[in-house]
């Protein structure tokens, strides 16, 4: 038991003093809070003189309480004052030891990506989309009828030999691996009511060896309007919107006379390339024209009363000449640094 | 079709000058193609020489060599090389004499490879040039020996240019010409369209020829087709013309070797040559027999069954019955329109030809060349349509020019014909405009079908007009209305956007696909796009779940006989595309593609015997055969995942790539599709007896993911383990829910309880889980497996099944006692169900 304390002027000040040194000395939040115990705890020196109170005599109680009050509230201030001085200091003490080098952090997930063909195609569709055209689709392997004959494809004419077609076994059971988006134009035209706009995308096969400019198997997008009064302006006019769309506002079209058995008049189509690698210039790729009337009436539209024009263009060249791509067998070969090149983006 | 333009000049004004780019682009601004330009690739000096003397000096390595003198120059003068008159030359052929002309390439000069002709040291001379051979120059295969010139029948001057004499400074543009443009086969119909993109006056060659009648008694020929093809007369045109008292031996002038060979054609005897020369000149392919050889008079006609004939190749063909035949007392002496026959070739001992020019039907011509594998020259003109009005001036060019070249008399021509007028075609007053949009006057219309070589009557409403003789491919106004736009020019037709009707965007399965590729690359996985072929042993192993018999799509010409089905299944293609990233080093790999794959169904044939015709729609019932006819064609989706899923970096150890990660790609395929994925164990002959997830949507089975056999992993030359997912793409848009219901989001305090479950080892947690739920009720919010624990404190054969689950009512604050009664109705039903028993 301690000994009885006298509340004196100097004994609080001592207390006090002893206090306020040990908390400034205080280095982190244990030692504060052994101070604390210490220095406000029951037993401290200042919760004794605290005590003592109750011993003195009435007259004095509001001056010497007047007195410890004031020590212990000055005490306590210095305890809070150093006590969020030092949480501070060790919250940014945790934040210095919780850094890392951000650059040298492990991923969790693999991020992966889209074939550029892919991409391309789904941006094509949506210019098209845009437009207020349809998508269409139709199967791969595909009855000769779709693939040639409904197309003014005369059995006995060059241009079915000229289309390199792989024939599904035996050859009597006249189905083909299409040889373009074409007979999507004939379904559509089947299935759908005039006016038509569609785009047909998708992979088309032809017997071409596989080199850096020829793929046995490949991507074309095919477009159709059916509807009335549609002329080659028509015709102009959308592939001009298109070209911008895709290669930039100074990008144009310039057609050229061709033949197609399922467009008359025909014509290659070739475009001005404002940023092609080596230098702006026109370049080919595709051709299009107004819809053979014969082809109309193959899905029984009356061709005095509407017309139609077409197109149809590679999307693997279109990557090649959009995105400097070099060899073609690159896009089919599966490596996936090709792919990985563009992401999500082409 | 290669056009010299020394030739083309001779048809159509050329300006002097005029480049062989400037040529092409004129002619594509008409509708020919540009392909290349062909020069014999010579440059001088090359020049005449005379041989003066010559001295033979064998070698020691057995050959002979002539040390010649050779004169380059006239007495007097300067060679064009700037040297002496005479050259020192080593020459190792010897088939020429003392006096004999040749071509020497001097110092200076560049033969085609390129080869520079310099002045240089062999055998102990200087050989200051060289004496030219006739393949060196460009102008033959011969290499036997020099090119003496005496043998084409030249003599000129020492020192003369023989680049110009030899006609090799000529210039051959090559065109590609569209199949409707027969006629631009020729000399003649390029020289037109020149004509038609410029506006140079054009002479018809065919003008030129004076034609003389036959004789009465001309060479006896009958037409007898007793079977056209597609009621199509074999032949039209028949002319013959008889050539008496030629010289085949004669040689074939420079000028005429030189343009065959610009034009890509070999010379090979002037006879032969000529007939060439003409079908390149017209556009109308000729024959030429030795009459001498021929046994009675000829019949056309159609072969009989199991007929042969020997072509000019010395190939024996055995014919069909619908190819045409040239005949004659002994059978076939030729096949028509294709090839000739070899027993009456011309020869270097004919003196008498007949000369053989006609018009047969393209169908029949195109029929033969491909079944007999024949793309000739004649053929090739022959199946897109020859103007059938020039038979008889080409045989008189054929005859005009043996005569010319290789003396003797020709008779007239004798002709057979039965050719149709042509309709006209009515072009309707401004339809031209309507369908280009571009405002053409009545004049420019009728002028450029007049430019053409159109006969045009005005009539009520428009024109008609009777297409030329040389254009088969006129044959409806559409075709007309090109003909306009093309003269007048394609740059004048204005750029108009047309208003579609609005449209409804994308399909759901087409946002669909875009969206499951989106989600597999952000989730890692890389996409490629596999060619679709497949072999027997890919469509077996991968395209049935349960290894049973399946049938394949087989393709007639595939362009590797081992890959020659079509694929059943993605996954050949990715395990391709994993093997070939691996051996170039990339081995940690998710790879997925979407695509088409082809299901024939076992037992049933597929196609069509016949097609309806073209041009006509077919009725409802021949649409419903042809669609009935396509194979199945399903889009799948399929991924695969080999080496490491997460690599190792700092602070995290490397994650093997397995079942989990196809299991993980399924469900983000979920996600992306809205369906809903119950994953049950599953069995695959190609798959880990133990690790094969059988993925199903609304119950119905649509495809499986895990982890492939190792031997077949092994088999694929891949490691171990190797997982994989396939999805029937278009089964799970049709089976998900294509519009989700929303539910209220209860905003009441969760309770969250765990609940572990001892059960059987073998039953499967997702069963547990239902049953939990199902016995729950309402107030189970959601529950999530979070430990399988097997071992000390659970008995062998089980597991320790713990779920965590979170507890919610939609009115009021739930008491715990209220949770864990329904926690423990959930295991009771549990138990039920599954055997399950609250872990004490």
């Amino acid at each position: 038991m301690s000994e009885p304390r006298e509340i004196t002027e100097q004994s609080v000040e001592s207390a006090v003093a002893a206090a306020l040194a040990a908390i400034a000395s205080a280095g982190d939040s244990a030692a504060l809070k052994a101070v604390r115990a210490e220095h406000t705890g029951e037993k401290s020196e200042l919760a004794q003189l605290n005590a003592e109170l109750r011993n003195v005599p009435n007259d004095q109680k509001a001056a010497l309480g007047k007195l410890v009050g004031g020590a212990r509230g000055r005490v306590n201030q210095a305890f809070a004052a150093r006590e969020s001085e030092i949480v501070a200091a060790e919250a940014a003490a945790q934040l210095e030891a919780e850094a890392v080098d951000v650059t040298a952090l492990p991923s969790r997930g693999a991020v992966g990506s889209r074939h550029p063909l892919s991409l391309l195609e789904d941006r094509v569709c949506d210019v098209f989309t845009g437009m207020g055209w349809e998508i269409a689709e139709g199967p791969e392997v595909e009855s000769e009828w779709f693939n040639f004959d409904a197309l003014n494809f005369d059995a006995d004419h060059p241009a079915r030999a000229m289309q390199d077609t792989f024939f599904v076994d035996p050859p009597e059971a006249h189905l083909v691996m299409r040889t373009h988006t074409s007979p999507v134009q004939v379904r559509s035209m089947l299935d759908r009511e005039v006016p038509i706009y569609v785009l047909a995308p998708g992979r088309v096969y032809r017997t071409d060896e596989f080199d850096a400019t020829h793929l046995p198997v490949f991507m074309q997008f095919e477009g159709l309007a059916v509807d009335k009064g549609l002329t080659m302006a028509h015709l102009k006019g959308t592939l001009d919107h298109f070209v911008k769309s895709i290669f930039g506002d100074e990008a144009k079209v310039r057609l050229r006379p061709s033949y197609f058995p399922f467009t008359e008049p025909s014509a290659e189509l070739d475009f001005w390339h404002p940023t092609f690698k080596s230098g702006p210039r026109w370049i080919e790729w595709g051709g299009c024209g107004m819809v053979h009337p014969n082809v109309l009436r193959s899905a029984g539209i009356d061709p005095d009363v509407y017309s139609g024009f077409a197109f149809g263009m590679g999307i693997e060249r279109g990557l090649m000449l959009r995105n400097d791509v070099q060899d073609m067998r690159e896009m089919v070969e599966g490596d996936i640094r090709f792919s990985q090149q563009f992401g999500m983006v082409v | 079709m290669r056009v010299p333009l020394s030739w083309l000049a001779e048809y159509v004004e050329l300006v002097p000058g005029t480049t062989p780019e400037q040529v092409h682009a004129a002619l594509v601004e008409i509708g020919l193609e540009e392909e290349d330009v062909h020069t014999f690739d010579l440059v001088g000096p090359i020049v005449v020489g005379e041989v003066l003397e010559f001295v033979e000096e064998p070698q020691t390595n057995g050959k002979t060599i002539r040390w010649c003198q050779v004169r380059v120059a006239p007495e007097g003068e300067r060679a064009a090389d700037g040297g002496d008159a005479v050259h020192g030359i080593v020459c190792g052929a010897r088939n020429f004499f003392v006096g004999d002309k040749v071509v020497v390439t001097l110092p200076g000069a560049v033969l085609p490879g390129p080869f520079p002709i310099a002045a240089r040291k062999t055998y102990g001379h200087v050989s200051d040039g060289m004496i030219a051979s006739a393949r060196e120059l460009g102008l033959g295969e011969d290499h036997d020996g020099i090119l003496r010139l005496s043998t084409l029948g030249i003599d000129a001057p020492v020192g003369t240019d023989a680049i110009k004499l030899l006609g090799l400074d000529d210039t051959a543009v090559e065109l590609n010409v569209t199949p409707d443009r027969g006629y631009a086969f020729s000399i003649r119909g390029v020289a037109r369209e020149y004509a038609h993109a410029t506006g140079a006056a054009f002479r018809d060659p065919v003008a030129a020829v004076p034609v003389t009648d036959a004789a009465s008694a001309p060479f006896p020929v009958e037409i007898r087709d007793e079977a056209p093809v597609r009621d199509r007369a074999g032949a039209s045109v028949f002319t013959t013309q008889i050539v008496r008292g030629v010289d085949a031996t004669r040689p074939t002038p420079a000028w005429m070797i030189a343009r065959l060979k610009l034009a890509g054609i070999r010379s090979v005897s002037l006879l032969v040559d000529i007939t060439n020369y003409v079908m390149l000149e017209l556009g109308q392919p000729t024959h030429g027999y030795d009459l001498d050889k021929l046994r009675g008079g000829i019949v056309v006609r159609r072969a009989v069954e199991g007929e042969t004939i020997t072509t000019l190749d010395e190939k024996v063909r055995t014919l069909h019955v619908e190819d045409l035949l040239i005949a004659d007392d002994r059978g076939g002496i030729g096949i028509a329109g294709v090839m000739g026959g070899a027993d009456t070739e011309m020869s270097d001992a004919t003196t008498n030809v007949l000369i053989e020019a006609a018009n047969f039907d393209p169908v029949t011509i195109a029929r033969s060349a491909r079944r007999h594998k024949l793309p000739s020259e004649a053929s090739k003109r022959n199946e897109r349509g020859v103007d059938p009005a020039i038979a008889a001036a080409a045989s008189a060019r054929v005859a005009q020019l043996m005569v010319d070249l290789a003396g003797g008399v020709a008779e007239g021509v004798a002709e057979i014909r039965d050719v149709d007028e042509r309709d006209a075609i009515v072009l309707p007053h401004r339809y031209v405009s309507k369908v280009i949009g571009v405002d053409y006057s009545d004049a420019e219309v009728h002028d450029a079908l007049a430019e053409i070589g159109g006969t045009i009557t005005e009539v009520d409403g428009g024109l008609a007009v009777v297409p030329p003789s040389w254009r088969p491919d006129l044959t409806g106004r559409e075709e007309l209305v090109e003909e306009v736009a093309r003269l007048g020019g394609y740059e004048r037709i204005p750029s108009v956007l047309p208003v579609a009707p609005p449209g409804r965007g994308l399909t759901r399965s087409q946002r669909i696909r875009r969206r499951v590729a989106e989600v597999l690359a952000a989730g890692g996985a890389t996409e490629v796009l596999s060619f679709p072929f497949a072999n027997a042993d890919d469509n077996a192993r991968y395209g049935s779940a349960d290894g049973g018999p399946v049938a394949s799509v087989r393709l007639a010409n595939a362009l590797d006989a081992s890959n020659a089905l079509l694929r059943r299944s993605l996954l050949p293609g990715l395990l391709g595309a994993a093997k070939r990233n691996r051996s170039r080093g990339l081995v940690d790999l998710a790879l997925f593609e979407l695509g088409l794959v082809f299901l024939p169904e076992i037992g049933r044939d597929y196609g069509t015997g016949s097609l309806p015709a073209g041009g006509v729609l077919p009725d409802d019932a021949e649409l419903a055969v042809l669609n009935a006819g396509i194979p199945p064609q399903p889009r799948h989706v399929a991924a695969l995942f080999v080496g490491d899923a997460v690599t190792k970096q700092p602070g995290q150890s490397a994650v093997p790539a397995g079942i989990v990660d196809a299991l993980d790609a399924v469900r983000r395929i979920g996600l992306a599709t809205g369906a809903d994925f119950e994953i049950v164990q599953g069995s695959h002959h190609a798959m880990h007896p133990g690790r094969t997830a059988e993925l199903r949507v609304g119950g119905r089975a649509v495809g499986f993911a895990g982890e492939l056999l190792p031997s077949v992993a092994e088999a694929a030359d891949l490691p171990r383990v190797v997982a994989v997912l396939e999805l029937d793409l278009d089964a799970v848009v049709e089976l998900a829910d294509p519009q989700p219901e929303a539910r209220s989001i209860g905003t009441f305090p969760a309770a969250t309880q765990d609940l572990s479950l001892v059960v059987d080892a073998g039953a499967p947690a997702a069963a547990v889980a239902a049953a939990v739920r199902d016995g729950a009720g309402d107030l189970l919010e959601e529950l999530h497996l979070v430990d399988d624990y097997r071992g000390h404190g659970v008995p062998d054969g089980s597991k320790s099944l713990t779920f965590a689950l979170r507890f919610r009512a939609p009115d009021r604050t739930l008491t715990a006692a209220e949770a864990s009664e329904a926690k423990l109705a959930g295991a009771a039903l549990a138990g039920e169900r599954t055997g399950a028993a609250i872990r004490e």
